[in-house]
């Protein structure tokens, strides 16, 4: 089966598996998401999906825009609920009740991966399942009105972590889940975001290649959440990328490669400054925290950056 | 017929488990039902079934890939107790609610605090408005012939609903008693092969399961979950009848033990009702008409036919090994709708008794008797809800 | 509508059905597709979240309005022909 290249010509002729009539917002991020991943697979894909943005607007009884089989249950379990699929094909498999080769990916939102949905994932992840778990990481619980997640950025104005006169929005720095889902030592581990869709569709090609599980993390914008105007979506995340607050790097059986490295590196505040929920950070009184903010994507950048050189050093001693 | 054996009620389940052979079991362990998986995965382990065992991380986790592995279309079950179920009760609604017929032994154990591990009834009570079918089992047998009837009734096409089958923890599920098990093939016959509706396997056919049901349809599906339960008890009483051509032993919605002429009557579930049938053998031979009606189908609850089974009973007193804390027990409050619904007006006393494993001994069943005995002849209740066996 | 007796049980939903559904009457601003201008890089039809911009033969085509919600994406990421953009949005009943 020869694949089809990763030219938008050649996969524009691919069918569309997540229809419009969807009830996301205008200019959201997650199927702009979705749709990429669909449309990078190249074999039958069933989906499981966590409570939440993605979930709710796509399926709104009796309207579904899922054109592959796809299964929702409760918000904490995406994971859990594609083991149990997968286990099923396995053991059809096993016993010759079913052919195809098909895999499977479980879709969820920050809330429903890095928090609620947290241990149910890495269950799965350490049961070694042959899945594809996918966040689409909006930064907030946005489908009950925009509260803080782990997944919430520094200095961000939410609904359960407002800017106040006292408080000025989330106190606490993002949880780097990316780097957990790496130390399970899983065959793969990717950042992406569906600005860069060929880097996002190649993760999934990979992804969905290893016999195993696999989780891929993505950045996807949410206008209502951010507070930005609905067009920005594509330019936002791409900022996101450049100022390296949000980089595009993957663990391939545990070897770092940073995927894209900005020729000039851009503060953090021109990611920052575009977005509502960072407008109180730009008064005098919190230049602080962007400053904190700044120091944590250079803590982090320059540690992926020390680690890809020593597995360059290493490969090179070899 | 089948070879006759002595074992724990965990070592029968697992056995049924074993000859049902379902595609996909994802378990978690708990006090008192640990030892089912751990059997189980014996037989996994050695080959002895084909079943996929996923050892999940947690009992929602364990229910939730029962869910998404019952929608991929095939046979799946797990068990649990307690805390275990108390931890997949969001999921035991979205199992039911999604018409998935997961098969699952609950072995029942009170829920903390104070933690506990010995049986009481409070897991299984406390899930009995999640939307599946309840079987209660008196021993080791009853667990075992339940769960193979559980399969074709759950997997029944007027029902298509989850079951779960209580045995008490300890009690039963650690105690050697003797009981028959049924040849292989003729439990494999009996069930049958499994016929998946709409799996997700089925990619040719892509389905949506899961969707937002808003208040324009939400009703409609309850009222089908409704329809099928309804559905359920002709069902049971159908796969009773089979069961007992392959077995030789009967069931039915309830069993009714010297019930046709009590005046006095009884209402116990499970391992006690044995405890209370020697008991009342005992008042039978000094004359007295005392009756157990022992319920076996919890969940649809048979409110006609047990209150037809317990129409001659001037006075009732139902036992309850579980309470809802502020309310009468939740038997009690079956047995009292049962009665009322049908026009009936006996005398009734709630009894709680065995919580967290207490002993529920002969002597408590004389303590009840004598109790409607003397009802029966003042016409007065002292309490209408009372423990058994409480120190003061 | 149809009443219990005759719902699919357990809620299943037809895979799909959602392309039914009007979202075009959510738009303020409908995109425009000045096909002079337009290079055929197909951007705006991967960056579009409502599967709304048609593609036949790896050729741009209409815009599906009944699904189209006018967020502007495609009109800010269309690089266009010399600066021109091939996409505009105009607000709607204008
Ligand atoms: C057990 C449980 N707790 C809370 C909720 C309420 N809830 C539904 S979606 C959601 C937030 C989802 O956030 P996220 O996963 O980030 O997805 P998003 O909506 O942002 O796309 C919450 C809190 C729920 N459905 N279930
Ligand atoms: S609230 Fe945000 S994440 Fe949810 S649909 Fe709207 S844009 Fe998308
Ligand atoms: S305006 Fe938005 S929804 Fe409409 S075609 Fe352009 S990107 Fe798609
Ligand atoms: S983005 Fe603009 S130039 Fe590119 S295909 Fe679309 S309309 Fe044409
Ligand atoms: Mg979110």
């Amino acid at each position: 089966m020869s694949t089809t290249p990763l030219r938008l010509k050649e996969l524009s002729k691919k069918d569309e598996l997540l229809t419009g009539g969807h009830r996301l917002c205008a200019g959201c991020g997650a199927p702009i998401a979705v749709r990429q991943v669909l449309l990078a697979a190249e074999m039958p894909v069933i989906a499981s999906n966590a409570t939440g943005c993605l979930e709710v607007s796509t399926t709104i009884y009796p309207y579904s825009a899922w054109k592959i089989p796809w299964i929702h249950t409760a918000f904490e379990n995406a994971a859990a609920t594609i083991s149990g699929v997968e286990a099923m094909y396995r053991s059809l498999k096993k016993q010759g009740k079913i052919k195809e080769r098909i895999k499977f990916i479980a879709f969820g939102g920050d809330g429903g991966t890095y928090d609620i949905g947290f241990q149910s994932l890495s269950g799965a992840m350490e049961r070694g399942h042959d899945i594809v778990y996918i966040c689409y990481d909006n930064g907030a619980y946005m489908n009950t009105g925009i509260q803080r997640s782990s997944a919430t950025p520094l200095g961000a104005n939410t609904t359960t972590s407002p800017a106040g006169s006292v408080i000025p929005g989330k106190v606490q720095p993002r949880k780097n889940l990316t780097k957990i889902m790496a130390a399970h030592g899983i065959p793969y581990v990717a950042q992406t975001t569906p600005a860069h869709w060929r880097d996002l569709m190649t993760k999934v090609r990979k992804a969905l290649d290893v016999d195993g599980p696999a989780f891929i993390n993505v950045l996807a914008s949410c206008n209502r959440g951010w507070r930005t105007p609905t067009d920005t979506t594509i330019a936002d995340t791409k900022m996101a990328v450049e100022t390296c607050f949000w980089p595009l790097y993957e663990y391939e059986n545990g070897r770092l490669t940073i995927n894209y490295k900005p020729k000039e590196k851009k503060p953090v505040t021109e990611f920052l400054k575009t977005q509502g929920r960072f407008k109180h950070l730009f008064s005098p009184e919190n230049e602080g925290i962007l400053e904190r903010a700044q120091e944590l994507v250079d803590r982090e950048w320059e540690a992926l950056l020390r680690e890809e050189s020593l597995y360059k050093s290493e490969e090179e001693k070899a | 017929m089948g070879k006759k054996l002595a074992v724990t009620g965990n070592q029968a389940v697992a056995e049924a488990m074993r000859q049902i052979n379902p595609d996909v079991c994802a378990a978690y362990p708990i006090t008192p039902s640990t030892e089912v998986m751990q059997r189980f995965a014996s037989f996994v382990a050695d080959g002895k079934v084909d079943t996929e065992l996923v050892t999940v991380e947690s009992e929602h986790s364990a229910m939730s890939a029962c869910i998404g592995a019952a929608a991929a279309g095939g046979r799946v079950m797990t068990a649990t107790s307690s805390q275990g179920l108390a931890l997949m009760w969001e999921m035991l609604h979205i199992a039911s609610g999604m018409r998935f017929p997961i098969v699952m032994p609950l072995v029942n154990r009170a829920l903390s605090a104070p933690i506990n591990i010995h049986g009481d009834h409070s897991d299984g009570m406390g899930s009995r408005d999640c939307g599946w079918i309840q079987l209660f089992s008196e021993n080791g047998q009853e667990a075992y012939d339940n769960l193979i009837q559980a399969i074709r009734i759950a997997e029944h096409d007027d029902v298509r609903l989850p079951a779960m089958v209580c045995m008490d923890g300890f009690i039963i599920s650690h105690s050697i008693e003797s009981m028959e098990y049924l040849p292989d093939d003729v439990v494999r016959n009996f069930i049958g092969e499994f016929r998946p509706k709409n799996p997700l396997l089925d990619i040719e056919n892509p389905v949506t399961y899961g969707p937002l049901v808003l208040p324009d349809f939400f009703m409609e599906f309850k009222r089908q979950q409704h329809e099928a339960m309804l559905n359920v008890k002709d069902v049971v009483l159908d796969v009773a009848r089979e069961f007992e051509k392959i077995s030789g032993r009967g069931y039915g919605l309830f069993e009714a033990y010297r019930l046709d002429d009590a005046e006095l009557a009884l209402v116990i579930l499970n391992s006690a009702a044995g405890t209370a049938k020697d008991v009342i053998d005992e008042y039978r031979e000094k004359g007295i008409k005392v009756g157990l009606l022992k319920p076996r189908l919890f969940r649809p609850f048979p409110y006609k036919e047990v209150a037809e089974a317990l129409s001659s009973a001037r006075v009732i007193g139902v036992l309850d090994r579980a309470d809802s804390l502020g309310g009468f027990g939740p038997m009690y409050m079956e047995i009292s709708s049962a009665m009322t619904t049908n026009g009936a007006k006996p005398l009734m006393i709630n009894k709680i008794y065995g919580l967290g494993g207490r002993d529920f001994m002969p002597e408590h069943v004389v303590q009840v008797i004598d109790e409607l005995k003397e009802i029966a002849e003042t016409g007065n209740i002292r309490l209408q809800k009372d423990f058994l066996g409480v120190r003061e | 509508m149809k009443g219990w007796k005759d719902l699919e049980i357990g809620a299943i939903t037809k895979a799909g059905s959602a392309d039914e559904y009007n979202t075009g009457s959510w738009r303020a601003f409908r995109p425009q597709w000045i096909e002079e201008n337009c290079i055929q890089c197909l951007f705006c039809w991967i960056y579009c979240p409502d599967s709304a911009v048609t593609v036949k033969d790896g050729k741009r085509g209409e815009f599906d309005y009944l699904h189209c919600k006018g967020c502007g994406i495609c009109a800010r990421e269309c690089p266009g022909k010399k600066g021109k953009k091939a996409i505009v949005m105009v607000e709607e009943g204008k």
